[in-house]
């Protein structure tokens, strides 16, 4: 392996949501808030959540992280915005599943960017780095 | 000191990972292990395997003489007074924790306070945050100097005379700063304060004098000074183990049972509940012969020279922010630019390069510096400068590489 292998990680997509990430700041008005973090490596995130009918309406993040962590986060906003939470919540699961490497239909899921991080899977000790945003949509969840 | 032969006696240094030959850059987290260590494991195993201090057969009285023997082989390898005086714990987290429950939690009281430093492990905060919850004592940070060192003055101003407890670094495993012990250890009895020094970071890689220092306690582990995990040492003046209370109580540990009270074993074995590490302990005599053979002056010099030439080539890096003082142990911590740490140590490891990278155990020190995470690479006896220059190689192709895709 060499640093060309190093592109099954850092696909551009990821590094564009790392560079530029979509919503980040936090959700005007009352908003679920949970604040998450990793304890081996000090990354942490607070996810914001509007919740209206089972529906989520909004969802910011903020946080400070490797480009893994940050751009998952930005991808997951983009991407359960308008969801119901219980389809937010199979995405979670599902994405649980691509990070052990397992096949995973990710057009069914409407995932849309999340796919390029089917490649964190082969890097083991960034896994954790992927699933912050995801721990937090779950714990958010189920405080609610 | 020749650095050839001596990784000749380290089998795990000669791999290839991801197709590149290992460049090892992270012996402060844990060093590799020689030949002699994993040889006197392997030998106790198959020939002299047995519980200690209690058989009357053949391979019990060996396996005491061996434990006990290491335990002889660290007394000289710090200078302690006597064998009394050396506890083989589980490492550093443990040897501390037992002077916080033990010594801690029965000397200090409201009122009193425990002096440390923001540069501390998290296994050298933790245990005295909560000895001070448990006593009522006040947890006091002596503060830092710009460069990550401790001034002298702040220690005589911080330190008073309600200071019970002070607990300090040897060497700090972020900025690789080496603390004056025997300084503040002087300044700390001067108020009737005892010292704990968390040697983690020092023993592997200097000569310690517990004597010299006149610390009350010295923690250390043997898996960062090319022993095994799971052996670490508390070294405690006599007039301090004496008094303390053991904090596990078991097998081993005893004198006499009774169904409603029991006494203690004499020093040290009062603090070595249940069978001890004895595979362990044995590896880590080894490993102290190991090291003695090479000579710590030797590994001490050796080291010096790697943690300047490393600071002269990290320095040349366009966007490189290096943390530490100017004169430092054998580590190096740095960020580079626009390339979060653990994006650093992935690119680093597909070049075969290990480092570490996060807040390496040290929040307090990370707030401190002002970052969240940093990258380090750490040396010892093993390392080259070719290491180094591999190592400045692959950062430069890290900042190319994330340059490129930025």
């Amino acid at each position: 392996m060499s640093f060309s292998n190093l592109d099954t990680l850092y696909r551009q997509v990821i590094m564009d949501h790392y560079k530029n990430p979509r919503n980040r700041g936090s959700v005007d008005g009352d908003a679920l808030t949970v604040d998450m973090n990793n304890p081996t490596c000090g990354d942490r995130i607070q996810l914001q959540m509007k919740v209206e009918d089972g529906f989520v309406t909004d969802a910011k993040f903020d946080g400070e992280g490797c480009s893994i962590s940050m751009s998952s986060a930005s991808m997951m906003t983009q991407a359960i915005k308008g969801k119901q939470i219980d389809d937010a919540l199979n995405m979670s699961t599902m994405f649980s599943k691509m990070m052990l490497g397992e096949d995973v239909d990710t057009d069914e899921l409407d995932f849309g960017d999340i796919a390029a991080l089917q490649g964190v899977s082969q890097f083991p000790a960034r896994i954790k780095c992927a699933t912050l945003a995801w721990k937090a949509l779950e714990k958010g969840v189920k405080e609610e | 000191m020749d650095v050839k032969a001596i990784r000749q006696q380290f089998p795990i240094l000669n791999q290839e990972v991801n197709g590149h030959p290992l460049v090892y850059l992270d012996s402060s987290a844990t060093s590799q292990k020689p030949l002699p260590v994993i040889e006197a494991v392997d030998a106790y195993y198959r020939q002299d395997n047995s519980n200690v201090h209690r058989g009357v057969h053949t391979l019990g009285t060996r396996a005491t003489d061996k434990y006990e023997g290491a335990r002889e082989k660290v007394r000289r390898f710090i200078n302690a007074s006597s064998t009394a005086e050396v506890i083989f714990t589980r490492g550093t987290t443990t040897s501390i924790n037992t002077v916080a429950y033990s010594y801690a939690r029965s000397n200090l009281k409201t009122g009193d306070e425990i002096v440390i430093t923001p540069m501390e492990h998290h296994s050298n905060i933790i245990p005295w945050q909560q000895a001070a919850k448990a006593t009522g004592a006040r947890l006091k940070y002596l503060p830092l100097q710009e460069d990550g060192t401790i001034s002298l003055e702040d220690v005589r101003e911080t330190i008073t005379d309600n200071t019970k407890l002070v607990a300090v670094t040897h060497v700090s495993n972020v900025l690789g700063t080496v603390n004056p012990v025997k300084e503040i250890a002087k300044i700390a009895h001067e108020h009737g304060a005892v010292m704990l020094i968390d040697g983690a970071q020092g023993a592997p890689h200097m000569k310690v004098d517990v004597q010299d220092i006149d610390c009350d306690f010295y923690a250390f582990s043997g898996h960062k000074m090319c022993a095994p995990t799971g052996i670490g040492v508390l070294y405690g003046k006599r007039q301090h183990l004496e008094s303390m209370e053991p904090v596990e109580f078991g097998g081993e540990m005893i004198d006499f049972v009774n169904l409603y009270d029991s006494t203690w074993k004499e020093l040290p074995w009062k603090f070595e509940g249940g069978t001890p590490i004895i595979a362990g302990a044995i590896g880590l005599g080894a490993a102290i012969d190991f090291l003695n053979n090479v000579g710590m002056e030797n590994i001490a010099e050796h080291e010096h020279k790697l943690a300047a030439y490393a600071l002269e080539k990290l320095r040349t890096i366009d966007g490189i922010s290096i943390f530490g003082p100017e004169k430092r142990a054998a580590l190096v911590t740095f960020n580079l630019d626009d390339v979060h740490p653990h994006d650093t140590a992935t690119a680093l490891d597909a070049e075969g390069i290990a480092v570490r990278a996060g807040h390496h155990c040290a929040q307090p020190l990370m707030k401190w510096l002002n970052v969240t995470a940093t990258a380090r690479a750490s040396f010892y006896l093993y390392n080259t400068e070719e290491d180094i220059d591999t190592l400045v190689d692959g950062l430069l192709k890290t900042k190319e590489y994330f340059g490129d895709v930025f």
